[in-house]
């Protein structure tokens, strides 16, 4: 085990890729020369060069569009969004070219491509770069997305991504780069589709992923003082999800809170939600509640945003609430 | 004549391209073929002429009128007709269409329907060439009604500042769809948008096919020597509307007239027919063409249709992700 922060994980996972495979590159906004917009490729310029590590004008349709032309003739690109807000400007690349090349050529095209960055809210950034774009992703087929929150996990997963055939959004936090944690030595891969117990507990289910899978964390002390005591699942990843671990879940606790950035209209959660009605109805003691995002766009004023992204205390009253500790 | 073994080569592709393509409106009209058909008839001298100047180990890349260039890279018309009717035997298992012909095999790379977003696609694979080194080009085709969109433009300045081994093609048929070209840019002389990326360009009318092939080689030529990409506007007609459904009222038919009398598959005819020899050769591939039209009406009309199993297998390569 080796304790490392989780944008250094990131970085070693695409520089230890980039030792095993030629055709794996880096390319996006500011990750050569300026070393990333968050440092996540700091050094990489200097030990591969700047044939593998490639720095593009601001043109996200463009860069997004060269990585999957790369892919379809063998090379394996991974194109770094600076967030994953600006993905929206590529978005018909992603829904038009990575995810459909495979099926409207009959199969005979593959894309092997991880598209990566951070996702979700930074700190008091605006309405248009607190964006949890997972939700507009998860919906197309062709498509994989991942979310660790651990630099473990980051660094397993991506280990995972960048040798996938598939193309893989790929989702990392501006408000975890500098969380720290023990990674296995060696080549660590982790395979997609596998959720992770992060905390045990019996009383009720708390699903989650990313960064708030350590705000669920904090929580679930606290309504251990209280006398409840959560399981934790880390989903890790959403597409393809893992279902076994959130029936087993439930078939011991009963109850479920899904909690995560993103509104509340749709999206992951209500999908979690749906593949846990009919896969364990009969297990279930109490609604499943979701702890989302507030449904409005993200306010500058800092109180104000913490008020709009999911809190451990509003976490804490949804599992009162499914334990029926509070109306 | 000058090249005649080529010249009734590229006769016998164009009118391959254009009998296909009105045995495929027929089709059409029988309810043989769904959805859109873009019809390329009045354009083929491009598409062959640029066939003729690239390599086999090239690429191409175009959009949803893609039949010609389909048939003149080497797909054959019995994959490209099955891929019209719906059938498995189709190029892209009849899960494509009309507006998505794929052929990895003679790099073909599309088919593609979203107007621009092929081009950044298209500069992707001439970037895999110069970083691995392969020598290849690729040439991407796209409309005058392309001219203006986003990612066209994302393409070209991020293969203008690569120097990325690429041939920006666009075929001005004159109508982005209904709209014409005065109705749909501000300056019509649209090699000139090559300028602001500091790529070479080129200009002219698609009414000789060697002089299509010859022009476009020099683009290529430029490409392979690592001296970046060019922009070449070829100036052409669809006689067709843009669809099926489209009866094309937004033009008169004196206009279209004109344009047929400069057509360039009768002009290769005509010289053809000026010596003897070429014409009965010529006349000989009318037969094998038509032959070769037939026969793939039927192979498609014969073929199985795509099961059901095959949406899963070619939606992930891995095991299905849901």
């Amino acid at each position: 085990m080796k304790s490392m922060r989780y944008r250094e994980a990131v970085r070693e996972a695409i520089a230890e890729e980039m030792e095993r495979d030629s055709r794996v590159f880096l390319m996006g906004e500011e990750v050569a020369q300026y070393q990333g917009a968050y440092k996540v490729s700091e050094g990489l310029l200097e030990r591969f060069g700047e044939k593998r590590i490639i720095d593009t004008p601001i043109t996200e349709a463009g860069f997004a569009g060269i990585g999957i032309g790369a892919a379809i003739v063998g090379l394996r690109p991974i194109i770094e969004f600076m967030t994953w807000n600006f993905s929206a400007v590529a978005f018909d690349q992603l829904l038009n070219n990575a995810a459909k090349l495979r099926q409207m050529s009959g199969g005979q095209l593959s894309v092997p491509i991880v598209f990566r960055g951070p996702n979700g809210s930074a700190r008091q950034v605006g309405s248009q770069h607190s964006h949890s774009m997972e939700h507009f992703y998860v919906h197309v087929p062709g498509l994989k997305v991942v979310a660790p929150a651990t630099p473990a996990d980051a660094k397993g997963m991506l280990k995972a991504a960048i040798r996938d055939d598939d193309p893989v959004l790929f989702l990392e936090s501006e408000t975890l780069y500098s969380v720290k944690g023990d990674v296995p030595e060696g080549d660590y891969v982790v395979p997609f589709g596998k959720g992770r117990i992060a905390r045990e507990g019996k009383d009720c289910t708390l699903i989650s992923y990313s960064r708030m899978v350590h705000v669920c964390l904090e929580a679930a002390e606290a309504l251990a003082a209280k006398g409840i005591d959560c399981e934790v699942i880390d989903l890790r990843s959403l597409r393809p999800l893992d279902e076994e671990i959130l029936v087993q879940s439930i078939s011991k606790t009963h109850r479920a809170v899904v909690a995560y950035e993103g509104w509340p209209y749709g999206g992951v959660g209500a999908e979690v939600v749906d593949r846990i009605q009919r896969l364990a109805f009969d297990e279930l003691d109490a609604p499943i509640l979701r702890v989302t995002t507030l449904d409005v766009p993200m306010p500058y004023n800092a109180k104000l945003e913490q008020h709009v992204i999911p809190q451990a205390d509003r976490v804490i009253a949804a599992v009162e609430a499914v334990t029926y500790r509070r109306d | 004549m000058k090249e005649a073994k080529t010249a009734l080569e590229m006769y016998r592709m164009m009118q391959l391209i254009r009998r296909f393509e009105e045995e495929a409106a027929r089709a059409y009209s029988l309810g043989k073929i769904g959805g859109f058909l873009h019809l390329y008839i009045g354009q083929e001298a491009i598409a062959v002429g640029a066939a003729h100047a690239l390599e086999a180990t090239d690429s191409v890349v175009t959009t949803y009128r893609d039949h010609g260039i389909a048939l003149a890279r080497g797909m054959t018309s019995n994959a490209g007709m099955a891929e019209l009717f719906g059938k498995v035997t189709g190029c892209s298992k009849g899960l494509g269409g009309s507006m998505h012909f794929f052929d990895k095999e003679h790099r073909m790379y599309g088919g593609h329907g979203i107007i621009g977003s092929h081009l950044p696609l298209a500069a992707g694979i001439a970037f895999a060439s110069k970083y691995t080194g392969d020598g290849g080009v690729t040439m991407v085709f796209y409309g005058d009604g392309a001219a203006s969109i986003g990612a066209t433009h994302e393409g070209m300045s991020l293969a203008a500042l690569w120097k990325l081994p690429i041939v920006f093609v666009c075929e001005n048929n004159q109508y982005s769809m209904g709209t014409s070209l005065e109705r749909s840019i501000s300056v019509t002389d649209m090699s000139t948008k090559a300028d602001a990326y500091g790529m070479a360009k080129d200009r002219f009318v698609a009414e000789d096919v060697f002089e299509v092939r010859d022009r476009l080689k020099v683009a290529i030529e430029r490409a392979r020597r690592g001296e970046g990409p060019t922009l070449v506007e070829i100036l052409t007609y669809r006689y067709r509307g843009h669809s099926m459904s489209d009866p094309a009222k937004y033009r008169t038919k004196e206009e279209v007239e004109d344009h047929k009398r400069r057509d360039a598959l009768n002009r290769l005819r005509a010289d053809l027919d000026a010596s003897t020899d070429t014409r009965a050769a010529a006349e000989a591939l009318d037969a094998s063409v038509e032959a070769e039209v037939a026969e793939s009406i039927r192979f498609a009309d014969a073929s199985p249709e795509p099961t059901a199993d095959l949406l899963e297998a070619t939606t992930y390569v891995g095991e299905f992700a849901r």
